[in-house]
C-alpha cells in the first residue's frame, strides 16, 4: 500500500512544486520581454469591464451579508465557475502545462490528484457547511463553542493562511507580469494592490465573485480555443498528434508512462496531504459556500466545480501536449541552450502565439493577470471576514456592534490589507518564496481542517479542544516549516543538510498531532461549559442535517 | 429551535430515515471514488507499464484512463446532487413542515 500512496503523492507534490515554482523560482531566470501593447489593450479592457461591475455591486452592497456572502444571492452555476476559478489559478494553468510540457503524462496524474478531493468535500463536508454557517468557517466552529476562543483561534488560522498565499500570490503576479507586460516589478504589484483594493473595498463578495466568473469563462475559452487549434493542426487525428509528441520529446515514448519523481517518500507523502485536506480548510474557497441561498445550491456548485476544473485538466493536458509539438520544435520559443524563452512555465503562452500570434498571446497573457487579480481579491476578502466579523465584531465587541460600524470595519480592514499585502510582495521580491504556497495549504490542513470537521461531526468536540488542536496544528505547521530546509538552508543560509526537520511538509505530523491535541484535551476537558458544549450538539446536528434555522438569502 | 423541537425532530423516525440514507449513499460514493483513484493509481504504481500499452495508434491505456477517472468524479458528484435534491430535499421538507419550520 505505501508505494501506492507514495506515488500518488509523489505526484501530487510534483504539483505543488510547480504550484510553488510559478510562485517564485523559474520567473527569477526570465528576462524582461518587450511591452507587450495586445496584452495591455485586453487587460485594459478586462479592468475597464470589471470596474463597471464593481460599480455596479457597490450599489448593492448595504449589508455586512452583501459585502461578505453576496447577499447570499449567488445561483449554484455561477458559484460553480467562482470557485473552479478561485482552483484554476495561474499557477495551476501555466504550472501544469509546463509539467505536462516537461514530464507528459505525470501531469495528468497530478490533475487526477487535485481533481478527487473535491467529490469527498461534497459527500462528507458540503451540506453540514452550508447550513451551520453564515459568513466564515469560523462561524461553523463556533456554533456551539465560545465565540471569543474560538473566534480568535480561526481567525489567526485564517490571517496566516492568507498571509502566506498572498504574499506568494503577489511575488508571483509581479514576477509574472513582468515577464509577460514589460512592466517593471514594483508597477506590477501596486496595480494589482491598487486594483483588488477597489474591487474589494466597494464591490464586496458580488464583485469578487463576477470578476471571478468572468476570468473563469476568459480562461475557459482561451484554454478551448488553445486546444482546438492544435488538434486541429493534425486535422483532429489524435493518434498522429500523440506520434508526433512522442517523436519529438526528448524522452520519447516515456512521456506516455508514469515516472514517479519521489526524492524522499515521507516528504511526497506530507505535501500530498497539505494538498488534499489543506484545499478543505482555506479560509477563502470555504467562504464561497456561503455566497449561494441553501445547501441545495451549495451542491449544484461543488457540482459545476468540479465539472468545470476536470474539463480544465483535460484542456491543459492537450495544451501541454500540444506546447511539446508546436513549441519545443521552434527555434522562434527557445534560445540559444534550447531552453525555452522566458522560463519553465511560459509552454501555454508560447503555445498561444505559435497556433493564434500576438493577439492570442496577449489575449492569454491577460488572463493570466486578470488570474492572479481575481484570487487575490477572494484571498483579501477572506482575511477582511476574519479581521471585521470574527475578531472585531464578535471577539472585541461581544457581537454588540452595528452593521454599518462593522461593514466599514471591514473595509478599512481590506484597505490596510491591500497595502500590506502590496509592501510584502515588495519586500519579498527578490526573495525565494517557494515555499509559501506549501506553507499555506499546510497550515490550512493543520490548524482549519481538523477543527472545522471535528465541530461538524463530533459531540465530543470542546472549546478548548478545539482551541488547543487548532494552534497545535498552526504552530505545528510554522514551527516546522522554519526548521525545514525551505527556510532553514535557503532563507536563513545555513548550511544544506543541517535543518533540524529535513521534510519540505510538516502536515505528515502536524494534521494528527491537531487531530489528536483536539480529542484529547476534549476528553479531559471536564467543566461545566464542555458538558453545556456538548449537549448542544443535538440542536446544531439537526440543524446540519435539516437546514432548519439556517442562513437564507438576503430579501433584496 | 428550542430544545423540545429539537428532541422531536431527534427521535422522528422521517429525521433518522433521513440522516441515515444520507450517510450510507455518501460514505458509498466516498468509498467509490476512493476505489476508483487509488486503483488508478496502483496501476501507476504497480503495472506503469500497463499505462504506456497501446490500444490503437498511438494511443495508450492511460490516457482514457485519466479521463475515465476525471469523469467519474464528475458522474459520481452529479449523482450525489441528483438524490440529495430531489430525494433527501423532499425528506426534508417533509421534516420541516411537520415540525412548523418550514423554510
Amino acid at each position: 500500500m505505501s508505494r501506492i500512496a507514495t506515488t500518488s503523492l509523489a505526484a501530487a507534490s510534483l504539483a505543488l512544486m510547480t504550484a510553488q515554482a510559478l510562485a517564485a523560482g523559474p520567473l527569477e531566470a526570465g528576462t524582461q520581454q518587450a511591452t507587450n501593447w495586445t496584452a495591455i489593450a485586453m487587460f485594459v479592457g478586462f479592468v475597464a469591464v470589471t470596474l463597471g461591475i464593481t460599480y455596479w455591486a457597490a450599489q448593492k452592497t448595504k449589508s455586512t451579508k452583501d459585502f461578505y456572502a453576496a447577499g447570499g444571492g449567488i445561483t449554484g452555476l455561477q458559484n460553480g465557475v467562482a470557485i473552479a476559478g478561485d482552483y484554476m489559478s495561474a499557477a495551476s494553468f501555466l504550472g501544469i502545462s509546463a509539467l505536462v510540457y516537461s514530464t507528459g503524462y505525470d501531469g495528468l496524474i497530478y490533475s487526477i490528484g487535485f481533481l478527487v478531493g473535491w467529490p469527498i468535500i461534497m459527500f462528507l463536508m458540503a451540506e453540514p457547511l452550508r447550513n451551520l454557517g453564515k459568513f466564515t468557517f469560523a462561524d461553523v466552529v463556533s456554533y456551539r463553542l465560545q465565540a471569543t476562543p474560538i473566534r480568535a483561534m480561526a481567525a489567526t488560522g485564517t490571517l496566516v493562511t492568507v498571509a502566506f498565499y498572498l504574499i506568494a500570490q503577489m511575488v508571483g503576479a509581479g514576477q509574472l507580469i513582468e515577464l509577460l507586460f514589460g512592466l517593471p516589478y514594483p508597477y506590477a504589484v501596486v496595480i494589482v494592490g491598487v486594483l483588488m483594493i477597489l474591487y474589494v473595498t466597494f464591490g464586496g463578495m458580488i464583485a469578487t465573485t463576477w470578476v471571478q466568473i468572468i476570468k473563469a469563462c476568459l480562461l475557459l475559452v482561451g484554454a478551448t480555443m488553445i486546444a482546438v487549434m492544435v488538434l486541429a493542426q493534425f486535422g483532429f487525428d489524435i493518434n498522429a498528434f500523440l506520434a508526433k509528441a512522442v517523436e519529438v520529446h526528448p524522452k520519447h515514448g516515456a512521456i506516455m508512462l508514469p515516472g514517479a519523481q519521489v526524492a524522499n517518500p515521507i516528504s511526497a507523502i506530507s505535501l500530498g496531504m497539505a494538498l488534499m485536506f489543506g484545499t478543505a480548510g482555506l479560509p477563502h474557497i470555504l467562504m464561497r459556500f456561503f455566497t449561494v441561498k441553501d445547501a441545495k445550491e451549495a451542491r449544484k456548485s461543488v457540482f459545476w466545480a468540479t465539472t468545470f476544473i476536470g474539463y480544465f485538466y483535460i484542456l491543459t493536458f492537450i495544451i501541454g501536449f500540444g506546447a511539446i509539438v508546436l513549441v519545443s520544435t521552434n527555434p522562434a520559443y527557445l534560445d540559444a541552450k534550447g531552453a525555452l524563452l522566458g522560463g519553465g512555465n511560459m509552454p501555454a503562452i508560447h503555445l498561444a502565439h505559435a497556433v493564434g500570434g500576438d493577439v492570442m498571446k496577449g489575449f492569454i497573457s491577460a488572463v493570466a493577470f486578470a488570474t492572479i487579480l481575481a484570487v487575490v481579491s477572494g484571498l483579501t476578502l477572506s482575511g477582511a471576514s476574519a479581521v471585521s466579523h470574527d475578531l472585531y465584531a464578535s471577539v472585541f465587541r461581544h457581537g454588540r456592534v452595528a452593521e454599518g460600524a462593522e461593514l466599514r470595519a471591514s473595509r478599512i480592514t481590506t484597505i490596510v490589507l491591500g497595502i500590506v499585502a502590496m509592501a510584502l510582495g515588495i519586500l519579498f521580491e527578490k526573495v525565494n518564496v517557494a515555499f509559501m504556497v506549501g506553507l499555506a495549504f499546510a497550515i490550512a490542513a493543520s490548524a482549519n481542517f481538523p477543527v472545522l470537521l471535528l465541530s461538524m461531526l463530533w459531540r465530543g468536540l470542546t472549546t478548548w479542544g478545539a482551541f488547543c488542536g487548532g494552534f497545535v496544528g498552526l504552530i505545528g505547521a510554522v514551527g516546522l516549516t522554519i526548521f525545514s530546509p525551505g527556510i532553514w538552508v535557503a532563507i536563513l543560509g545555513h548550511p544544506a543538510g543541517s535543518a533540524p526537520f529535513p521534510y519540505t511538509s510538516p502536515a505528515i505530523f502536524t494534521i494528527p498531532a491537531a487531530f489528536l491535541t483536539c480529542y484529547v484535551v476534549s476528553l479531559l476537558d471536564s467543566s461545566r461549559s464542555a458538558a453545556a458544549e456538548r449537549q448542544a450538539f443535538d440542536a446544531q446536528y439537526v440543524r446540519s442535517q435539516t437546514g432548519i434555522g439556517a442562513e437564507g438569502a438576503a430579501a433584496h | 429551535m428550542d430544545d423540545a423541537t429539537v428532541a422531536r425532530i431527534q427521535s422522528s423516525p422521517a429525521f433518522n430515515e433521513l440522516v441515515d440514507k444520507r450517510k450510507s449513499f455518501a460514505w458509498t460514493l466516498t468509498i467509490l471514488m476512493l476505489l476508483i483513484y487509488f486503483g488508478f493509481i496502483a496501476l501507476v504504481a504497480f503495472a506503469p507499464s500497463a499505462i504506456g500499452v497501446n490500444i490503437g495508434g498511438s494511443i495508450t491505456l492511460g490516457l482514457p484512463l485519466g479521463v475515465a477517472v476525471i469523469l467519474s468524479a464528475i458522474l459520481l458528484t452529479g449523482i450525489y446532487v441528483w438524490r440529495a435534491n430531489g430525494q433527501f430535499d423532499e425528506m426534508t421538507r417533509g421534516i420541516a413542515a411537520s415540525n412548523g419550520a418550514g423554510k
